[in-house]
């Protein structure tokens, strides 16, 4: 029947939800489906409920729906939580031999099935939920065959025994139900031929970093950020790297600045809470003019907020977190592909301009996973640019009169020469004092003058030289126009269809740069309405590009680090206000 | 590294604005002659600094260098020492640096046991800031925000770092130049994490922990024949209280350092130019 199927199971923390959903999202993929996955999990271990939902189809699916086909319900609460996603079409596979009466209305189909004693049967109690998904297959008339490969997966490392006893008891499953139901809903989930791979965006910003070439990883274990240094440990050894789990996230971003210093590709990952202790330091890689990947996996804040749900709140603190004014790059990822491929880029802006680059995530995009073509992640297109570093043979060019080297050197794209330690005559020294092309400490205002602006060209230079381009998707002509950022755009893209059913037509717009960012001003005055679409309250983004296209404001700019006086005032202002009347 | 590195080539151009007579310039002395004698260079040598007086050092000496935030040299200087295990790296800092704002760095660094040298230079008051406690000022030392003194114990660095597990335990004198550079360097041939607290005196603000007052109390462990290798003899020593001691008080000549017990061997500077091979197998595990 439909081609779209929502499946989800629900339970307590602790009852194994989450690696049953992914073993059956791993069956479906392999079955060469796409899937969509999303969770809803409370920030506890044990008690509290959790559900995993997948959404599956033959199509490319890219968002979750408020609809549930069918659900395996392993407590009352499971069934409560999603009365509202279940219709007449809809089956509720529950253990009828356990304490509770499952309690569903009676348009949806109630599907008993003794799954502790049926899992006892094959092993053990504890396959209960595999038992769980042999009877989904039944009743979705999905080959069994497919969810065997994804148990060896699962199971492979703990032993033949262990696969066999799991196979049998999602054979249990599956037979129980075709002896005593002959049921109404009826749903096909057919196979295609198509490979598929499914990951996370976690993941994706792990995988994105080794193939980029990071070679270091510090980090402090947070919701939802976890999965970046989980996936990390373990796989960058490989390629020569290493992963530390430090004290707190101010060592982190401190380690992951000396290694950053040393010459590696060096990348940290945390949610808001941990961004805010490590802003202290985010200034000084500023400064001292060191690359380095910051990722920002956002979750609900203020304070620990709410540490397992979506929000879209920290636009704000990456753009401006930090006391002073700090050159950066804000990236935003808005898919899980470009996830990975906007962490690529996140180390190549960061070495080219020799500045810190914040990745900025959501929650949404972190802990889903989808299917991808194996070459949407093809790594022969991983570019690698180091910028300009300068080995023993080109130091020479770079050095002063006294045969010091210039690390801070005022060019004219604002981007100095780099020497990793070991090169010959590269020694300098870098600080977070205001300094002078030795990197030598400086109270001199011309020279403050000189290194602030060299630093703030960096950015000009990026706007320049890089693509700072939008996705694009809806009608190009339409007069209403939407624009979001980060994970929005799946959600916004299947909304689009639904909105073109009902004959809206819109054009939608997908920014995946926060800072620099394309120059919207055009888009924006050619259409009749203007939308932006964010999780966040108070419309962070829409700020900004409000900003970007009300300029009606001249500005007067003082930061040699000496106060304004009444003479220089005056003649500032007027001089303004004179190229103000010319341009008019 | 070449053999002809003199203890000048590790001195910036840079003249430092410490006060006349303050401890940080014999305690800086002493590391660039303990650099040079172990046969490093500027180009190989690697120096962060905390924030500071005593902070000031990483612009008065020639290295690579970071000068960084308050209280956080140590992770940077781990940063530097896992992505290059070939650099000779060193930080140094004072002790409201290290054992204040730092104190937690202090114990994480002191455990994972990082083949670096860490010099803290202890006058036990904070210069920068102009005279206020610092975690190793006297009980009843009075100063401008402890007018009655700062009435709690002092932190005693070197039981902090022998119950965090160090492998060398170290406490020097900025003014006795020749011992000092002896021991700096003992902590740079260590295999692991070399700590150093250096007495290295105020002049300004400090008149109770001067020159005379540690010239008069120290002891010299090599004087009384001290064993470093002997736990419980340093055990003793660290927690009497009633001496202050100069010299190796505690080495573990077992120790291993960081990047050897953890494999990290390799200069990560070092990366292709594209992904490297072998990565494709990364998107093949999530089939
Ligand atoms: C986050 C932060 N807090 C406070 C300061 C101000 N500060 C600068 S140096 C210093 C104390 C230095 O004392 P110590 O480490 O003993 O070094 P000394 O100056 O005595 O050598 C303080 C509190 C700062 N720079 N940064
Ligand atoms: S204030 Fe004290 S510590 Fe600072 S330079 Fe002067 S004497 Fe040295």
């Amino acid at each position: 029947m439909a081609e779209d199927l929502n499946w989800a199971i629900g339970g307590e923390a602790g009852d194994g939800i989450d690696s049953t959903g992914k073993i059956f999202a791993q069956a479906l993929s392999r079955a060469g489906r796409h899937v969509f996955t999303s969770k809803d999990f409370a920030s506890r271990i044990r008690g509290g409920y959790t559900a995993y939902k997948i959404r599956t189809s033959t199509e490319q699916v890219q968002s979750v729906v408020d609809r549930l086909d069918i659900l395996v319900a392993l407590t009352q609460r499971t069934i409560d939580e999603n009365l509202d996603e279940l219709h007449d079409q809809s089956a509720v596979i529950y253990d009828g031999e356990r304490s509770w009466e499952a309690e569903y209305p009676d348009h949806i189909t109630g599907v008993d099935v003794p799954l502790k004693s049926l899992a006892e049967e094959a092993g053990g109690a504890i396959m209960r939920n595999i038992v769980a998904l042999g009877a989904a297959c039944e009743i979705t008339n999905f080959s069994i065959e497919n969810l065997d490969e994804a148990l060896e997966k699962r199971f492979g490392s703990k032993g033949e025994k262990i696969v066999e006893n799991n196979k049998k008891a999602a054979r249990l499953g599956q037979e129980y139900v075709a002896e005593n139901y002959d049921l109404d809903v009826d749903y096909d989930l057919d196979e295609t031929d198509n490979d598929y791979v499914l990951l996370n965006g976690d993941e994706a910003i792990g995988m994105g970093a080794i193939a980029a070439g990071c070679r270091f990883y510090a980090g402090y274990p947070i919701t939802p950020a976890t999965d970046v240094m989980e996936y990390l440990t373990g796989r960058i050894d490989e390629f020569g790297g290493h992963v530390v789990q430090a004290e707190d996230e101010l060592s982190a971003i401190n380690m992951a600045l000396g290694a950053a210093r040393a010459g590696a590709r060096s990348m940290t990952a945390t949610s808001g809470p941990g961004i805010d202790l490590m802003t202290e330091t985010f200034g000084l890689v500023a400064t001292s003019e060191t690359p380095l990947v910051i990722v920002d996996v956002m979750r609900s804040g203020p304070s620990t907020g709410m540490p397992t749900k979506q929000e879209q709140g920290d636009l704000n603190m990456t753009l401006y977190g930090g006391h002073g004014e700090i050159p950066r790059f804000v990236v935003a990822p808005t898919s899980i592909d470009e996830c990975f491929w906007k962490t690529v880029e996140a180390f190549n802006y960061a070495e080219k301009y020799q500045t810190p680059v914040y990745l900025v995530a959501d929650l949404a995009l972190a802990v889903t996973e989808q299917t991808f073509p194996p070459e949407t992640f093809d790594m022969d297109e991983v570019e690698v640019d180091r910028g300009k570093v300068v080995d023993d043979d080109t130091v020479g060019e770079w050095l002063d009169e006294e045969g010091r080297f210039r690390a801070h050197a005022n060019t004219e794209d604002g981007v100095s020469p780099r020497a990793f330690p070991g090169t010959i005559d590269g020694a300098h020294m870098s600080t977070g004092l205001e300094h002078d092309e030795l990197g030598r400490r400086t109270e001199d205002t011309n020279v403050r003058i000189e290194q602030v602006d060299k630093r703030n060209r960096k950015v000009e230079t990026a706007r320049e030289q890089e693509d700072w381009d939008y996705r694009e998707f809806g009608d190009p002509d339409a007069d209403s126009l939407v624009i979001s950022w980060g994970s929005n755009e799946g959600a916004m893209r299947e909304a689009i269809d639904l909105l073109e059913e009902r004959g809206v037509d819109v054009r939608f717009l997908s920014v995946p740069y926060i800072f620099p960012r394309p120059d919207l001003t055009d888009d924006i005055e050619a259409a009749e309405d203007v939308i932006v679409v964010e999780c966040n309250a108070t419309g962070q983004f829409a700020d900004l590009i409000e900003h970007d296209v009300l300029q009606r404001v001249q500005r007067i700019n003082k930061y040699d680090g000496v106060r304004f006086k009444a003479d220089e005032l005056a003649d500032d202002i007027e001089a303004t206000l004179a190229t103000e009347a010319n341009a008019q | 590294m070449s053999s002809d590195v003199k203890f000048t080539d590790f001195k910036s151009d840079k003249q430092p604005t410490w006060c006349p007579g303050c401890g940080d310039f014999g305690t800086m002395n002493g590391m660039m002659k303990a650099l040079a004698n172990t046969g490093n260079d500027p180009d190989n040598t690697f120096v962060v600094a905390g924030i500071g007086c005593s902070g000031k050092i990483g612009t008065y000496m020639h290295s690579y260098a970071l000068h960084g935030v308050h209280g956080r040299a140590l992770p940077v200087g781990t940063g530097v020492k896992f992505a290059n295990p070939d650099l000779e790296v060193m930080v140094a800092g004072g002790d409201g640096d290290g054992y204040s704002i730092g104190a937690g760095h202090f114990v994480h660094a002191v455990r994972r046991n990082p083949d670096i040298t860490y010099v803290v230079m202890d006058n036990r008051i904070y210069g920068l800031t102009k005279g206020q406690a610092s975690p190793t000022s006297r009980q009843d030392f009075e100063t401008s925000t402890t007018p009655e003194g700062p009435k709690q114990p002092p932190v005693n660095p070197l039981a902090l770092a022998l119950a965090s597990g160090a492998t060398f335990i170290a406490q020097s004198f900025s003014s006795d130049a020749l011992r000092h550079a002896e021991i700096i360097e003992q902590a740079i041939e260590h295999d692991g994490f070399g700590f150093v607290n250096v007495f290295s005196p105020c002049v300004t603000f400090n008149d109770v922990d001067t020159y005379d007052y540690f010239r008069d109390s120290l002891v010299d462990l090599q004087e009384e024949d001290h064993d470093p290798t002997d736990y419980q003899s340093a055990k003793e020593k660290i927690l009497e209280g009633d001496k202050e001691y100069m010299g190796v008080i505690w080495q573990d000549e077992e120790s291993v350092p960081y990047h050897e017990t953890h494999g990290v061997t390799e200069n990560m500077a070092d990366i292709p130019d594209g992904a490297a091979d072998g990565t494709m197998d990364l998107v093949r595990e999530f089939y």
